[in-house]
C-alpha cells in the first residue's frame, strides 16, 4: 500500500456523462479506502458546453483540489485543449484516440484509447462511452475492479437488467482494451487505502443531512442553481420523519412560508442562491423584528444579477450581513468544508432557536457541488435547542425586556398566551408603539441578543505558526485551500498562521482581536471582486488588510495563496 | 368546550385605529361573531395579515396574531397551517395587499387549497397611505396618483378566485354584518381555501357606500354554488354585486392533508432514519 496524492481531471462535452464518470470514479476510490476531494464545473445549459470533473485522490486529509492535474482524461478535443494548460509537466494524458491526437511537443505520458469506437462497436451505443472511459481508467490505475463494478450496479439498480448488462459490457470493453493493448508507463496505482468507513458527501448533501439531524420539520423553497438539490433531497426525506416540504411560487413566498411555519412552532428553513436571497431581504427584516427563528441557506454563485449560475463566488457576504433596511438582529455563518457544512447547519438551527432570529448560512457553488470523503457525522450527539417557551403567568409579554434580550416565546395553541407579533415597532406585548423611550428600549433589547451571540464559543478555527508575523484571515469554503497554503509556507520557514471565521455576523470579536494583536500584517483571500470580508474587518477592527481576490468563477488553488503570502510577508523570513 | 364564548371574547383590549365609519369595523364584528358561533377557543385561532388599514385586524383580536409585511399574508398563512394544522387559520388584508403587491401568491394559495379562510377587505383605495388608486379602483377614478382619472382597469377578485380554483368563494358587504358573519362561519367550516370578498368602503378616501348599496343583490333563485362556470358568469356580471356563497367545491382535500398523505406512509424514528441515509453514502 503506497501513499498517494493524485489529481485526475475528466473533461469533455456536457451531456456525454463526464460528470457521472468522475463521480463514480471518486466514490469508488473512497470505497477503496482513499480520501477524495472533487471539484465540478459545468455549463448552465443542460446539454452542450464544456464539463469538467476533477478528483484528488490521496491519503492525508485532503484540504483542496490541489495545484495541478496529474492525470487528464479527455473525452474529446476540447477536453484535451482546455485541460492541457493545467496538466503538470510530464503528466499523464488519457484521451479518446478517435478524437484527439496529442501535440508532438507533449512531454508526458499519453494513453490514446479509441473510446468512441469501443462504445460504438463493442457496446453498441455511443452513450456508453463514459462507462468505457471509466473501465479503462480504472484498469489503468488499478482501481479495484470489484469495488467499481458493485458501485456501478448499485447506482443504476433501478434502471433494469438490460441497462446493467450494457454498463458491465462498457466497463469491461474499456478494461479489456487497456489489458490487451496498453503498456503501463507510469507508477501510479489507486489500489486500496487505509480510510475505510468514510461517507462521500457533497456540501449540499451535508446541509440537507444536517438540517434533518437538527430536527427540521418544515422546508419551503424555490428551485435555483446551485441550491436545488438541497430541496430535492429533503422532499424525499422529510415526509419519512413527519416533516413537510412545499415548493413555493417564488423565493419571497418560500421565506414567508418558513416564517409562518416558525410562528407555528416548526423548525423551518429555506435554501436558495444569491438572486433568491435578494428577494428575501424584506422578510429577513420581519424575522429580525418579530423575533422568529428561521434558517436560510445561501449557496452562493457568481453575480451580479443572474451572473454565472454554475460558477463559484463568495459574493453574497455584503448582502447577508448588511442586506436590510433598518437594523435588526441576524446571524450569518459560513460553511467551510463538506464536514463543516453538516455541523454549521446543525448549529444554525440551534442559534436560530436560542436567539429567536434569522440565521443565514453561506455556502457556495464550489462547496455545494464538490464531494469529499468524510467521517460519518455522529447523529446521536445532536441536541439542538428549542426556543425558550413562556409559561402562563398574568398578562403575557411576548417581547419582555430581559437582560439577555431573549424573551420567552409562545406557540399558537398554547392556552392563554395569545399575542400578536408584528414588523412594526412594538411594546413588550407586541402592540404597535412608536414612542421614543420604548423604541430605544426595543432596539437595545434586540441588540443585546447579538452582543451575546458574538461570544458564542468555537466560531473561529486557527492553525499554523504559534507566533505568527503574518495572519491569514479567511471565511467560508476556502478554509482547506488556505490551510494547505499556510502549511506549505510554514514548511518553508514563514511564520504564518490562519484564523478562519465561522460566524461572520456578529463577528467573534474576542478571538479575532487576540489574533490581530499577534500579527504584523493581515492577508484576506476571498473569491469575490472587492474583498467583502476584508472590508468588513476594516470597518470592525480598523485594520488595513492585504487582499487577495478573484472573481473568475473558480476557487483558489493553494499556490495562489502561497504566492501571495510570500509577496506580502513582512520584513523577510 | 364551554358554550360561553361570546363575540367580545375574541376582541383584544386594543382599540381599532380605523376612521369612524370604516367598513372594517363591520368585518371585525362579523369575524368575532363567526368565531363565537363556532365556539373555537381563542388560543386555537391564528390570524395572519399583511400591511394596510385592514391588515391591522389581528391587533384588535384576542387570538394568535401575525401582522407581517405587505403582500405576503397567504404564503405565511400557508406555512403556518401546514406546520400547525390543528389551528383555525384566518388570513386577512386589503385589496392592495392581496391584489397588487401580493397578487402573485393568490392563485397559488387557491390551487394549493390549504384550509385557511382569506378575508379580503376591499375598499378600492389605498387608505393607510392616504388615498391612491388600488387594483380594484374603477376606471376614471380620481385619486392622489390619478389626478386626471384612473386608466388601469380594475381586477375582479371573485372572478380571479374562481378562475384560480379556490374551493370556496363568497362575497359579503361590511354593513350587512349578520350575513357576512354567516359567510365567514361557512368559510371557516369549509375544508380548504375559502375566499371571502368583503366589500368594505373607505369613508375617508373613497366613500362608495352610496354607489355600491343599490348594486348589492342576493344570489338568483335556485342558484347552484357547485357550478364554477355559473359562478364565473355571475362574478363577471359586475352591474349587480351578488352576495352569498358563489362557489363551493363539494368534496375537497385540504393541502395540509394531501401533504400528510404523501408516500411514503411510514413515519420513522428520526435518528434511525438519518443513520440509514448516512450509511447509503458509504
Amino acid at each position: 500500500m503506497q501513499p498517494i496524492d493524485l489529481v485526475f481531471r475528466f473533461g469533455g462535452e456536457s451531456g456525454e456523462g463526464v460528470i457521472s464518470c468522475g463521480e463514480i470514479f471518486a466514490q469508488a476510490a473512497a470505497r477503496a479506502g482513499r480520501e477524495i476531494y472533487t471539484v465540478r464545473t459545468f455549463p448552465a445549459e443542460i446539454r452542450g458546453g464544456h464539463a469538467v470533473y476533477q478528483v484528488r485522490v490521496g491519503d492525508d486529509l485532503l484540504l483542496s483540489q490541489g495545484d495541478r492535474v496529474d492525470v487528464l482524461v479527455a473525452f474529446n478535443g476540447e477536453g484535451y485543449e482546455k485541460g492541457l494548460p493545467d496538466l503538470r509537466p510530464g503528466g499523464i494524458l488519457v484521451c479518446d484516440g478517435d478524437q484527439v491526437t496529442p501535440d508532438p511537443s507533449f512531454d508526458g505520458t499519453a494513453y490514446p484509447i479509441p473510446f468512441t469506437t469501443l462504445a460504438r462497436d463493442q457496446v453498441g451505443s455511443l452513450r456508453a462511452k463514459n462507462m468505457v472511459v471509466l473501465g479503462a481508467v480504472a484498469e489503468l490505475f488499478d482501481l479495484p475492479r470489484e469495488v467499481l463494478f458493485s458501485l456501478v450496479a448499485q447506482r443504476f439498480a433501478r434502471k433494469g437488467e438490460e441497462a446493467q448488462e450494457a454498463n458491465r459490457r462498457a466497463l469491461e470493453a474499456g478494461a479489456a482494451y487497456v489489458r490487451d493493448h496498453v503498456t503501463k508507463q507510469d507508477p501510479y496505482r489507486i489500489g486500496t487505502g487505509p480510510h475505510t468507513g468514510r461517507v462521500v458527501l457533497s456540501g449540499n448533501e451535508a446541509v440537507a443531512l444536517g438540517a434533518l439531524a437538527a430536527g427540521l420539520t418544515f422546508f419551503a423553497g424555490y428551485p435555483i442553481t446551485p441550491a436545488s438539490d438541497i430541496m430535492e433531497n429533503l422532499v424525499r426525506w422529510l415526509p419519512q420523519v413527519g416533516g413537510r416540504l412545499v415548493q413555493a411560487e417564488d423565493e419571497i413566498a418560500a421565506l414567508a412560508m418558513v416564517l409562518g411555519a416558525s410562528f407555528g412552532g416548526a423548525r423551518a428553513m429555506t435554501a436558495t442562491s444569491g438572486p433568491g436571497l435578494s428577494l428575501m431581504v424584506e422578510l429577513l427584516g420581519l424575522a429580525s423584528a418579530a423575533e422568529l427563528p428561521a434558517v436560510v441557506v445561501d449557496v452562493q454563485r457568481a453575480g451580479p444579477s443572474t451572473g454565472m449560475p454554475t460558477k463559484e463566488e463568495q459574493g453574497d457576504l455584503n448582502l447577508a450581513v448588511w442586506g436590510a433596511h433598518g437594523e435588526g438582529p441576524r446571524i450569518v455563518l459560513g460553511a467551510t468544508s463538506v464536514a463543516d457544512a453538516f455541523q454549521t447547519t446543525v448549529q444554525a438551527f440551534d442559534l436560530a432557536e436560542r436567539y429567536q432570529c434569522p440565521v443565514i448560512v453561506l455556502s457556495d457553488q464550489f462547496l455545494g457541488f464538490r464531494k469529499a470523503s468524510v467521517a460519518p457525522p455522529p447523529v446521536d450527539e445532536i441536541r439542538p435547542s428549542y426556543r425558550i417557551l413562556a409559561r402562563r403567568n398574568g398578562a403575557y409579554r411576548r417581547f419582555q425586556l430581559t437582560e439577555s434580550g431573549i424573551s420567552p416565546a409562545a406557540v399558537p395553541g398554547m392556552v392563554g398566551l395569545q399575542h400578536v407579533i408584528t414588523g412594526l415597532e412594538h411594546d413588550e406585548f407586541g402592540r404597535p408603539a412608536y414612542d421614543p423611550a420604548r423604541r430605544t428600549q426595543m432596539m437595545a433589547k434586540r441588540a443585546r441578543k447579538m452582543a451575546l451571540a458574538a461570544q458564542e464559543p468555537g466560531m473561529t478555527r486557527r492553525w499554523g505558526h504559534p507566533e505568527p508575523v503574518l495572519g491569514v484571515l479567511g471565511w467560508g469554503s476556502q478554509e482547506g485551500v488556505i490551510r494547505e497554503a499556510v502549511a506549505r509556507a510554514n514548511r518553508e520557514g514563514y511564520r504564518v498562521a490562519a484564523l478562519h471565521t465561522r460566524m461572520l455576523w456578529p463577528l467573534p470579536h474576542g478571538e479575532i482581536r487576540a489574533f490581530l494583536r499577534q500579527v504584523k500584517a493581515v492577508l484576506v483571500p476571498e473569491v469575490n471582486f472587492s474583498g467583502q470580508f476584508a472590508n468588513l474587518l476594516r470597518t470592525q477592527f480598523t485594520i488595513e488588510p492585504h487582499r487577495l481576490t478573484k472573481s473568475d468563477g473558480l476557487p483558489f488553488r493553494p499556490v495562489d495563496i502561497y504566492e501571495k503570502i510570500k509577496e506580502v510577508y513582512p520584513d523577510g523570513r | 368546550m364551554a358554550a360561553s364564548l361570546v363575540p367580545k371574547i375574541y376582541r383584544s383590549a386594543n382599540k381599532p385605529t380605523w376612521c369612524p365609519g370604516c367598513g372594517d369595523y363591520g368585518v371585525l364584528e362579523a369575524t368575532t361573531r363567526a368565531l363565537a358561533t363556532l365556539q373555537v377557543e381563542p388560543h386555537r385561532v391564528a390570524v395572519v395579515s399583511g400591511i394596510g388599514c385592514s391588515s391591522r385586524f389581528p391587533i384588535f383580536l384576542n387570538a394568535y396574531g401575525f401582522h407581517s409585511v405587505h403582500g405576503r399574508v397567504l404564503p405565511i398563512a400557508t406555512g403556518l397551517k401546514v406546520a400547525n394544522p390543528e389551528l383555525t387559520v384566518l388570513a386577512v388584508g386589503g385589496d392592495g395587499d392581496g391584489l397588487a403587491i401580493g397578487a402573485g401568491h393568490f392563485p397559488h394559495a387557491a390551487r394549493r387549497n390549504p384550509d385557511i379562510t382569506y378575508i379580503m377587505m376591499d375598499n378600492s383605495i389605498y387608505g393607510l397611505t392616504k388615498g391612491q388608486i388600488s387594483p380594484t379602483s374603477r376606471l376614471q377614478q380620481r385619486s392622489s396618483t390619478t389626478p386626471w382619472g384612473n386608466v388601469d382597469r380594475p381586477l375582479n377578485p371573485v372572478a380571479m378566485a374562481v378562475a384560480a380554483g379556490a374551493s370556496f368563494v363568497a362575497r359579503g358587504v361590511s354593513w350587512a354584518v349578520a350575513e357576512l358573519a354567516d359567510l365567514i362561519r361557512q368559510g371557516i367550516e369549509h375544508r380548504g381555501f375559502a375566499f371571502i370578498h368583503a366589500v368594505s368602503p373607505c369613508p375617508t378616501f373613497n366613500n362608495t357606500l352610496a354607489q355600491i348599496k343599490p348594486r348589492v343583490a342576493p344570489l338568483p333563485q335556485g342558484y347552484d354554488p357547485t357550478d364554477p362556470v355559473r359562478a364565473f358568469e355571475l362574478a363577471l356580471h359586475t352591474e349587480a354585486l351578488h352576495t352569498g356563497v358563489l362557489y363551493r367545491e363539494p368534496e375537497t382535500i385540504p393541502y395540509e392533508e394531501r401533504l400528510a398523505a404523501l408516500e411514503p406512509p411510514t413515519v420513522q424514528d428520526r435518528q434511525t432514519f438519518l443513520q440509514s441515509l448516512i450509511d447509503a453514502y458509504r
